[in-house]
């Protein structure tokens, strides 16, 4: 079949590309520019071949070089301190960052984008966004055992949204539930920003013994390479229609889809075959295959070891016979793996192959020539410096500048705006407003979404979604678990991007650490419109500054994640959207704190103040407006009230915690109340009378560093002595009433539960289904 | 899955404990399956001995009833354990289902989808009748306390456990389920709410000897506070629990296997 198949090719050798250097290449379909292309031909000091340049144009994209972030990403690994390297294991630039949990483990997370392919595709590609978050995990040696997935939708009743929206769930719940992780949180934001452009990330978290951990990397003369998992097909591959333009055969299929198909059955199997490779010490290096495929796989496995690397590609497991070679190494077939594996470990490994009914193909082998070298039967289509390929890529310093229009979208506040007109007061209006939010599409039960992933596989789900923070178990023998947590403000982020930036990893710390779990890393997300646009150049500068100099406060690193940019319909870029994902750790998960008043009589305290801080808010969202100045950012503040939660969870001096943010207190007290079906009464006079606002502001402003608790009888004298000794604001603002099935607040009509749970849940099924 | 610890205390005296984890317990592992580290689990907190079995063995070894867990065994692919149904150990399983000894054996969802591709149970599941996959805590009312699995449960008690699946809805033509009503064969119905359609409410039936029981919600998710449904109270249901009402099923058949009384 090989030579049948080769007869087909006009192969393009690198003797041959020596010899004709005039011949013109398809470089500009392939999304290279000039500059870059004349790059390429500096580097091998010759045109380069079909194949390479196949590779060139696939790892020198945005999305694979991060030409446009790069010189901005660098903060993140400068503005490190000693103190916070002492638990990172892994630091940026791997398949993901891991993090020191003690007792011997260590946990890896991160977070990825995978918007176009959602937007065309939503089910493939939400889907497949889940299999490659997992393959970069696996990739670390971990377990995988957890997933989470912010989503960001254009309007909630624009047609286009309910196609994205139900195929996107769908996928996400369709894969991620075959692979038996449990699905612990994310969002789910609606905005017409969004519409041409929805955001779909994925997170995914594992766990592993340290001496576990595995690296990208090919070492050792005359270790074998291996690729397995699911067959190369023809899925996944952008410039196809050029490349077409490779091959004389004119009977083959000219269009391939650029979307990947998954299949979550693949995955499962890989995930379990991998764990058992890893259990033997059965592989040297690992590598999983996503974007850019056996491109990004071969380079960057060479480029991260001491030699180099020889690899004959028609051994490569086709789906389909009729690819080319610059196909073959394009392709973003799902499900596969590379490894280096040992001499002695060949049959160990087949043998754990054979078990699990994984196919795979030996490709060839590890060489001390510091080359990567390609052949298609024999004949050397790729030579290449692996380091060109995957590392030393271009860097763009792109010009930005803050938007002309950045002042006056900060002048126009909310208060006094005519969207302003008519602010509810009056008991009954109070509570018509409370209803109208808590019902608003974004803050609405998420339940029609979450009720479609499989929360509870696994058996170490402590805490998921509406809790604050997702909690998973991590050593059944101790308890010891993580807490992640992912948000992000595009509205904050585009009225001021360094502190929109800021207030996405506060609200994220800040969910951790009101789950009772201590901080410890970051992984970002960073979604952005053009940048080749100054000023969405200059959003994505100053998001990267704000997160950065954040992290150094709050004294967490970036350990990995991920740069999206292109996202906008036409020139219309989305709402900057740099969604951070905050991990945190728990000794023991039996301590977690709970979102919801569970037990009646328990004192209910607001902790921190609140200011007149609508613009940018949910409220103000609901009626139209979007200008002004986001909530103030105080990390000080943010640290200190992290540290009274983490505290009154290890001590059992809270029974409840809700962090408060998008809707403010409104939304925190309904929520709490809906949690368990437990109902309050409470009064704010305490509060109005120390912060000097009026009844609405107290409960729609978005001020940061907020949160409810429930504090047991017994505990109430040791908790206000703790936040009085941490000259923290406290105020007690009511009492769990369990049998009154109402929510009271002073000044506000009567909010009885089962009508707040109708409000609450209805949305997403009146317009979903 | 062996070498995992121990963890939470056996329920009972030490004493007790200590006499059930002499019964082994075989949980099957399929490519695709999910749930199989879990029902091991239950079956280690219940205080019995959790048995890995391989699909692809051919002998059942020494085990004393069978699990067949959760999951989407061979990605449901051409339909739920369609294809699991042909693995050798399920010859074995089928055998020593229906020989004089009565092994016990317990399908939960895609193994209860696995126990009627393989004719140990009547009718089959279909998609959910709203056509998506669904996860939520579910109440059932145990009918019939006799077999191996609900020996510890009361006749008409309510428990809740979750429930997770796409193809939840179990159907049977009237005869089939006639004869299941008659015979007391519907072991477990939905309270409140069907969450797919199923006929009568069904959520789970045995065989006419009752040692082989399928059911569609997972026991063994509620067997551990703190990682089951609410422990307090029940979103859903408002009814407060201890959130391990799945115990039973395990305790069950470890109390019959050793010879115990209820």
């Amino acid at each position: 079949m090989t030579t049948e198949t080769t007869k087909k090719f006009n192969i393009d050798t690198v003797e041959n590309a020596a010899k004709t250097p005039d011949v013109e290449l398809p470089w500009a379909e392939l999304g290279l520019k000039q500059n870059e292309f004349d790059e390429v031909v500096k580097v091998l000091g010759r045109r380069p071949t079909g194949a390479e340049l196949a590779m060139y144009s696939v790892m020198w994209s945005e999305h694979c070089s991060y030409k446009s972030s790069k010189n901005h990403l660098r903060q993140f690994g400068q503005k490190v301190t000693e103190e916070m390297k002492k638990d990172m294991l892994v630091g940026i630039g791997e398949n993901a960052g891991v993090t020191n949990l003690g007792d011997g483990w260590a946990v890896t997370f991160k977070i990825e984008s995978h918007n176009s392919p959602s937007f065309v595709e939503p089910y493939q590609g939400a889907a497949t966004g889940i299999g490659g978050i997992v393959r970069d995990i696996i990739s670390m040696g971990a377990r995988p055992v957890a997933v989470m997935d912010p989503l960001r939708f254009g309007a909630i009743d624009h047609p286009d949204t309910a196609r994205v929206m139900h195929g996107a769930v769908a996928g996400i719940g369709g894969y991620g539930n075959s692979l038996g992780l449990p699905n612990i949180g994310g969002e789910m934001v609606f905005d017409s920003v969004y519409q041409g452009n929805p955001l779909v990330n994925a997170l995914a978290v594992g766990v592993m013994r340290h001496e576990d951990i595995r690296l990208a990397n090919a070492s050792g003369k005359g270790n074998k390479v291996v690729l397995f998992g699911a067959r190369t097909g023809g899925d996944g591959i952008g410039g196809a229609s050029v490349l077409a333009s490779e091959s004389f055969d004119d009977t083959k299929p000219s269009k391939r889809p650029a979307v990947q198909v998954g299949d979550p059955f693949a995955e499962k199997v890989l995930i379990e075959c991998c764990l058992e490779l890893f259990k033997g010490s059965l592989v040297e290096g690992i590598q999983d295959l996503g974007a850019a495929g056996i491109s990004c796989a071969t380079s960057e496995l060479a480029s991260n070891g001491d030699g180099g690397m020889q690899v004959e590609l028609t051994s490569v497991l086709l789906r389909d016979p009729t690819l080319t070679p610059g196909e073959i190494l394009m392709s973003e077939s799902q499900e596969r793996m590379m490894a280096v594996v040992t001499p002695e470990n060949v049959k160990a490994f087949e043998a754990v192959m054979d078990k699990w009914a994984v196919e795979y193909s030996w490709l060839g082998e590890v060489t001390d020539t510091g080359r990567l070298i390609i052949t298609w039967e024999g004949e050397v289509i790729v030579d290449v410096d692996p380091r060109t390929v995957a590392h030393d890529g271009p860097v763009y310093d792109r010009p930005y500048a803050r938007p002309e229009w950045q002042d006056s979208v900060q002048a126009d506040t909310f208060t006094g705006s005519v969207q302003d007109a008519g602010r509810p007061a009056a008991p009954a209006e109070l509570a018509k407003a409370v209803t109208e939010l808590v019902a608003s599409p974004n803050m609405c039960s998420k339940d029609w979404i979450t009720n479609q992933y499989d929360r509870y596989v696994g058996g170490n789900t402590a805490m998921a979604f509406p809790d604050d923070a997702g909690v998973v178990r991590v050593d059944e023998e101790t308890g010891l678990g993580v807490a992640l947590a992912t948000d992000a403000n595009g509205r904050y982020t585009y009225l001021d991007p360094y502190h929109g930036a800021q207030l996405a990893l506060a609200e994220a710390y800040r969910n951790v650490a009101t789950s009772g779990a201590v901080p410890m890393a970051v992984s970002d997300c960073l979604n952005f419109g053009s940048p080749e646009d100054p000023d969405v150049m200059w959003q994505l500068a100053e998001a990267i500054r704000g997160l950065s100099d954040a992290c150094m406060v709050l004294g967490i690193p970036v350990t990995g994640g991920n740069v999206s940019l292109y996202n906008q319909t036409g020139t219309t870029p989305i709402h900057p959207s740099p969604v951070v994902a905050v991990l945190g750790k728990l000794d023991d998960v039996a301590r977690r704190t709970p979102s919801g008043w569970r037990e009646d009589g328990q004192a209910i305290y607001l902790l921190g103040t609140t200011g007149a801080e609508l613009d940018g808010s949910e409220w103000a969202n609901m009626r139209g407006h979007l200008g002004g100045q986001p909530p103030k950012v105080d990390l000080e503040a943010e640290r200190a009230l992290g540290e009274i939660l983490i505290n009154a969870s290890r001590d059992g001096m809270i029974d409840s915690a809700h962090d408060l943010s998008e809707g403010g207190l409104a939304a925190g007290l309904v929520e709490s109340a809906l949690r368990y079906g437990v109902g309050a009464r409470i009064a704010l006079q305490d509060v109005l009378d120390r912060d000097g606002v009026d009844l609405f502001t107290a409960l729609f402003s978005e001020s940061q560093g907020r949160a409810v608790v429930g504090v047991p009888r017994s505990e109430e004298v040791r908790f206000t002595d703790m936040c009085t000794a941490r000259g923290f604001a406290h105020t007690r603002i009511g009492v769990v009433d369990a049998a009154s099935g109402t929510l009271e607040i002073n000044g506000v009509e009567s909010l009885p539960l089962d009508a707040l749970r109708q409000a609450h849940e209805g949305t997403l099924p009146k317009y979903f289904g | 899955m062996t070498e995992l610890p121990l963890i939470g205390e056996a329920p009972g005296d030490a004493s007790g404990a200590s006499r059930l984890t002499g019964a082994r317990i075989g949980v099957v592992t399929f490519p695709g399956t999910l749930d199989d580290r879990d029902a091991a689990r239950a079956v280690r907190l219940a205080g019995g001995t959790a048995v890995e079995l391989w699909h692809a063995d051919t002998e059942l070894g020494d085990v004393d009833a069978v699990v067949i867990p959760g999951g989407f065994s061979y990605g449901d692919y051409l339909r739920a354990g369609a294809i699991a149904r042909f693995a050798p150990l399920m010859s074995r399983i089928i055998d020593a289902a229906n020989s004089d000894a009565k092994l016990p054996v317990l399908g939960i969802c895609n193994g209860f989808q696995i126990l009627t591709e393989s004719h140990l149970l009547p009718g089959s599941m279909i998609k959910n009748d709203h056509l998506k996959f669904m996860c939520r805590d579910q109440v059932l009312r145990v009918e019939n306390s006799n077999t191996a699995w609900t020996l510890d449960y009361e006749a008409g008690q309510e428990i809740t456990i979750p429930l997770k699946n796409q193809d939840g809805q179990y159907i049977a033509d009237d005869k089939t389920l006639d004869a299941l009503e008659a015979e007391g064969r519907v072991v477990f119905r939905y309270v409140g709410f069907n969450p797919n359609g199923s006929r009568r409410d069904i959520a789970g039936i045995s065989n006419a000897a009752g040692n082989v029981v399928g059911l569609m919600p997972h026991p063994e998710h509620a067997v551990e506070v703190g990682f089951g449904p609410e422990t307090v109270v029940s979103r859903e249901t408002g009814i407060a629990g201890s959130g391990t009402d799945g115990l039973g099923f395990f305790t069950s058949v470890l109390n019959k296997i050793v010879g115990g009384a209820k």
